[in-house]
């Protein structure tokens, strides 16, 4: 016990020598946190439209009055015609264009009927289809109010009216779906590539050799590793829910001893991560490379940008063995939502299955002799 | 009892297309000084990493005070001290907290074993709270030392220590081997440096994997089995290539200021000496000298 204190105590005394890595450590995550939530908004606005006017009624003129009340769009051309409209989205001066063809208010009246052209740019799918059905939904909404549909009178009885309520984040606001991803994210970065760079910069120096010759147990060696970065990572899990709470508001709505728990464990699942890099590594430049590689596909298969649920069916496979999968969508259910650990202690146990076999085949694969 | 004994130590790399270590066997007294003379990539390093539990031999068996290096590894670990050959403490940690660290790992001291590296801290502890990597090439290989030591070793390895290190540096070590020595520390120490092997009790020339000379220096040198001789003129290079071309030369190779050649039977001196003169080359001097050990290396090397 007395070699391990002194391991601790002598990688924390390298952790706070080395000025430029903790401020990294901590500072990275803060700012993070302050600005990626910021920028990662998939709400869709400022739509860039280009309206052709071949009608030049009244009634055209209302629905473009309208839909540039709605606030989503912003009109950026009236185009003579579509061709020249077109150059618009060609250029990506615009995103959509809506048609508006002659006789628009002529056939409405007459006919009770008439066809209207949209085109989008579908370069930025997420952005096209949101746009498309706002304008969709703009354009039937002034259909409603048409004179010619008011004028009728008697709503058709057996009309099913919809109300409904966003749970667990009323405004649907992006930021706290994102935030606490965010803050997953961050510790897997922390826990994942920090223990993985550490172990390895002792190979690539040259330091392990000394040590391998001392007579050091494999487990002292190792906890000495974890343990540092563990405590480190809770710290920064700590400044990280108060960067949450005092930026965005998000105060978590479930038990803080839970999201604790899940943390603790995520932490060793990453660290053991982080180990078994070091272990098939031998430069920081390599492990910095494989880490990446991994890390890579946790932020983009964890669930973090895209619903985990949509994805084909190998990629869910792929998406439920990372670690970070789980605590994303533990830490989003008890933040948000409130769950208690009777509802996400299945995850828990999924965390603690990682944590064994990373480290276990870690620790197993580590050799003081080559 | 011998305190390092290697029987048919035999290592190779990449599945065997690199032969480091061929089929060596040599022994090593309690007690000794023993040094290991070879060039860059003779096979030092791998010796010693198999000596110190670091890497596992392909064939053969090596112990050290009398256990096993696969087996015992354990008990070896806190029984040997080891300075690779390149500087591998903290370089972020200070010159005290080193000595500390590597003394905890031992369940040891700086206190408890003071005594055996008093001489060799006291000139480094004025840099005590200076990190390891601000320190010069001579301060590192000293603070190296002492923490190889701290633990009161009974088998030092030394590995290429003076590589890198200034005349003066140099000197100072090997003083600092001989008393450790005479604290009854058995010292394995490696060099490629010819001047160093003097200073060994015994030495092991060895050159690609292979041993080709266990003895004390003198007696390698006693050993040289012909005349050697060093001869110059104010042309040396012209003379060197002469000589190369000339029958009666069994070896030459340029030896600082001087040429140094051994003769085929039933050739002699004089008459090389003459010959030379009157192929054109100014001031020729020719004389028998004694051979160094760097010579009985080259011969070795050459015979090989």
């Amino acid at each position: 016990m007395k070699v391990l204190r002194y391991l601790l105590k002598k990688e924390f005394r390298q952790i706070f020598r080395d000025k430029t890595i903790l401020a990294m450590m901590f500072a990275m995550p803060t700012i993070q946190l302050i600005i990626l939530p910021l920028a990662m908004n998939f709400d869709v606005k400022h739509v860039k439209l280009a309206v052709v006017d071949n009608d030049h009624s009244s009634y055209s003129r209302q629905l473009i009055n309208k839909i540039g009340a709605s606030g989503y769009f912003k009109t950026v051309a009236a185009a003579p015609s579509f061709r020249t409209a077109l150059t618009y989205i060609e250029k990506e001066q615009a995103d959509l264009v809506l048609e508006i063809p002659m006789g628009f208010e002529r056939n409405l009246v007459r006919e009770g009927e008439q066809k209207l052209g949209i085109s989008v740019d579908a370069i930025n799918g997420t952005k096209a289809a949101i746009g498309g059905s706002y304008l969709q939904a703009v354009v039937i909404d002034f259909n409603k109010q048409l004179p010619i549909n008011t004028a009728n009178a008697a709503p058709p009885s057996g009309l099913i009216n919809i109300t409904w309520s966003n749970w667990f984040n009323p405004l649907a606001e992006y930021r706290f779906y994102v935030v606490p991803a965010v803050l997953v994210l961050l510790l897997t970065l922390i826990g994942g590539f920090m223990s993985a760079l550490n172990i390895v910069r002792e190979k690539e120096v040259g330091t392990i050799e000394q040590i391998n010759v001392t007579p050091i147990q494999k487990w002292e060696f190792i906890l000495g590793k974890l343990i540092p970065f563990w405590v480190m990572g809770m710290i920064v899990f700590t400044l990280g829910l108060a960067v949450a709470w005092g930026i965005y508001g998000i105060w978590p709505v479930g038990s803080f001893i839970t999201l604790y728990v899940f943390a603790a464990v995520y932490l060793v699942a990453l660290l053991g991560f982080g180990l078994l890099i070091s272990t098939y590594t031998n430069s920081q430049l390599q492990a910095m490379f494989v880490a990446f590689f991994f890390v890579m596909i946790f932020m983009l298969m964890s669930g973090l940008f895209t619903s985990v649920d949509s994805m084909p069916p190998w990629a869910k496979v792929i998406a439920n063995l990372t670690p970070v999968t789980h605590f994303i969508k533990v830490i989003r259910m008890i933040v948000l939502k409130g769950s208690g650990f009777a509802d996400v202690y299945p995850e828990l146990l999924y965390l603690a299955i990682f944590a064994v076999v990373l480290n276990g085949w870690a620790i197993f694969n580590y050799r003081k002799t080559s | 009892m011998s305190a390092v004994v290697l029987d048919h130590i035999t290592k190779t790399y990449d599945d065997g297309k690199v032969v480091a270590v061929d089929d060596v066997s040599l022994q090593v007294a309690e007690g000794e000084l023993f040094g290991l003379i070879g060039p860059d990539g003779a096979g030092k390093t791998s010796l010693f990493r198999i000596l110190t539990t670091l890497l596992l031999p392909d064939k053969g068996s090596a112990t050290v005070r009398g256990y096993d290096c696969v087996k015992d590894f354990k008990a070896i670990r806190s029984r040997i001290g080891y300075m690779p050959g390149k500087f591998s403490l903290y370089q972020d940690l200070t010159v005290k907290e080193n000595l500390d660290f590597f003394a905890t790992l031992f369940g040891s001291s700086i206190e408890e074993n003071y005594d055996l590296i008093r001489d060799i801290y006291e000139q480094i502890k004025p840099f005590n709270d200076r990190r390891a990597g601000k320190l010069s090439g001579g301060m590192k290989q000293k603070l190296a030392l002492c923490c190889a030591l701290i633990h009161k070793p009974e088998v030092l390895f030394l590995d290429e220590p003076t590589t890198g290190v200034d005349v003066v540096s140099r000197k100072e070590f090997w003083a600092m081997l001989k008393s450790l020595k005479q604290q009854g520390i058995t010292i394995v120490v490696s060099t490629p440096y010819m001047d160093e092997a003097m200073r060994c009790e015994r030495i092991a020339l060895i050159q690609g994997g292979k041993i080709m000379s266990v003895d004390t220096p003198d007696n390698i040198i006693a050993q040289f089995p012909v005349t050697l001789y060093a001869i110059k003129a104010d042309d040396i290079y012209r003379l060197l290539t002469a000589l190369r071309n000339e029958p009666a030369i069994d070896s030459s190779y340029a030896f600082g200021e001087y040429i140094h050649i051994t003769l085929r039977n039933g050739s002699d001196i004089d008459t090389l000496r003459q010959q030379m003169e009157e192929k054109g080359h100014a001031h020729v001097a020719a004389k028998a000298i004694r051979p160094g050990i760097e010579d009985s290396f080259i011969r070795l090397m050459n015979q090989a």
